[in-house]
């Protein structure tokens, strides 16, 4: 099992460790709940250091990239990032990850831990079939990755990286080379929030200063336990858990990460032919409305479509809502997905728990002057 | 501490009985394992359970545990309080946390129960 090089800062800070994706992560440290609730009222730090980052870089990067992606890596300016993902030819996902842009001829991707190899070995033979052009490098280990999200995150981080940081817009970021770290406005919480991304042996000292200076604006470590309820929240989905390599993109309700007018890309034929026929599958949100809790693995039927069925993917007590929720894979055969609002019930240890269907995301933060930084400027 | 006054199981489940009530918990260590509680699913009254079946399950944010008797019996009542303050497992696992009072069978001797001295050896591993 692997560490974190922030692994000795969890142990001060009293966490709860579990495995995940081959590492040996903070699942909580003062409780998932407490977690959860600072970062949708104040701010919560996360150690994501087991995320990947692959550099790809040179003259053929951009093509390269362009052909094994959905999202057209080609509207993508210097400085910006974009949600996108790795497709079989099948239109389903590898993995998902994000493509951040530092100049046209230099890429940063970053994905999932577990699907990590896996992407590196896929692109690294894109670019061999290339001939030249192209050079992918692995940077994961000597990256870590802490993620400052909440509604007091950007003061927090205009604290301690600089004023600038609060300027950026959603799904933009900067580079601070001095400081060997590039600071990005995204997050996996449905929250305002920061990832900043630093050279490894630079990552205790910046924790460290986030809890110092941060205290004041109540933030708190948050472990991968909250991580979970937040994002399930915000209706976002976990590749491995909620997509995999059964479900496309527009299986996922992601149609808008696939460019249909961009080119070919792996994966384009299978997905022209759902978007004409139809898919079968449908991941669908779902809140409980009888006593219970759905949790991966149970069984989801929609009441008035007995053949519309599936397992439930994502489950959990969502802490904001004071309820639980979930995220669905349903087979409707030829019916097409159940409308919102429509009901289902969801079997737990036997029992029929009344559902009802409902449009993601679950949580939608309350808007806190304009959207992103664009108050600031 | 560990209360002296009742037994305990290797799942970490305690059992108080008196005059043929047996009132049945979790301890502090499972309560602490399982992190914040969320829901907990209790027995109807008047159900009748088989010692070592399950007859209930407590849900925390992150994990769900089943719950089972180590004794026979039929249930008197339930915790009411945990519908609204399933909380209360946590904050209060030997007291106000308690799930379901049992009328108890027989009062023969309980082998595999443990002595609070015997959990907390156990405990320490």
């Amino acid at each position: 099992m692997q560490r974190t090089v922030l692994y000795r800062r969890h142990v001060e800070s009293g966490a709860r460790f579990g495995p995940f994706a081959g590492y040996e992560m903070p699942i909580q440290y003062e409780g998932v709940l407490a977690e959860h609730r600072a970062v949708r009222e104040r701010a919560g730090m996360f150690d994501v250091s087991h995320m990947g980052e692959i550099r790809v870089r040179g003259p053929r990067a951009l093509p390269l990239l362009q052909r094994l992606t959905p999202n057209d890596v080609g509207a993508l300016h210097p400085f910006r990032a974009q949600y996108s993902a790795l497709l079989t030819e099948r239109g389903t996902f590898i993995d998902d990850l994000l493509v951040y842009c530092l100049d046209p001829e230099d890429y940063l991707l970053v994905v999932n831990a577990a699907s990590r190899a896996r992407d590196l070995e896929l692109l690294e033979a894109a670019a061999a079939a290339l001939g030249h052009g192209v050079r992918v490098d692995d940077q994961s280990d000597e990256t870590a990755l802490i993620a400052v999200q909440g509604p007091r995150a950007a003061e927090i981080v205009a604290d301690v990286v600089g004023g600038e940081a609060a300027e950026l817009r959603y799904y933009s970021f900067l580079h601070q080379d001095g400081e060997e770290r590039m600071v990005s406005r995204t997050g996996y919480t449905g929250e305002d929030g920061f990832e900043i991304y630093t050279a490894a042996d630079r990552a205790e000292d910046l924790w460290a200063e986030f809890l110092e200076r941060g205290s004041d604006a109540g933030l708190m470590p948050a472990g991968l336990g909250a991580r979970d309820t937040l994002r399930l929240e915000a209706g976002m989905m976990l590749c491995g858990q909620d997509i995999d390599e059964e479900t496309t993109p527009i299986e996922a309700g992601l149609s808008w990460i696939v460019k249909w007018k961009k080119g070919d890309f792996t994966g384009r034929d299978a997905l022209v032919r759902q978007r004409e026929n139809g898919c079968r599958h449908r991941l669908v949100g779902f809140e409980v409305e009888g006593r219970g809790i759905a949790r991966h693995g149970h069984r989801l039927t929609v009441r008035d479509a007995p053949g519309c069925t599936g397992p439930v993917t994502s489950g959990a007590f969502a802490p904001t809502l004071g309820k639980a929720i979930g995220i669905a894979r349903l087979d409707c055969a030829g019916g097409g997905p159940p409308e919102p609002g429509s009901a289902a019930t969801v079997t737990v240890r036997g029992r029929e728990i009344d559902c009802r269907i409902v449009r993601l995301p679950f949580y939608r933060r309350p808007k806190r002057g304009v959207r992103g930084g664009a108050r600031f400027r | 501490m560990i209360p002296d006054d009742r037994l305990y199981t290797a799942q970490h489940e305690w059992l108080k009985v008196e005059d043929g009530e047996a009132v049945l918990g979790i301890t502090d260590f499972a309560q602490q394992e399982l992190g914040d509680v969320v829901f907990v699913e209790l027995p109807a009254p008047g159900q009748e359970f088989a010692a070592g079946s399950e007859i209930g399950a407590i849900e925390s944010v992150k994990a769900v545990a089943e719950i089972y008797t180590p004794v026979a019996g039929s249930v008197e009542t339930v915790n009411e309080g945990l519908e609204d303050a399933p909380e209360l497992v946590n904050e209060d696992p030997y007291g106000g946390g308690w799930l379901v009072r049992l009328r108890v069978d027989d009062e023969g001797p309980r082998d595999e129960l443990m002595t609070a001295a015997d959990y907390e050896a156990q405990l320490a591993g």
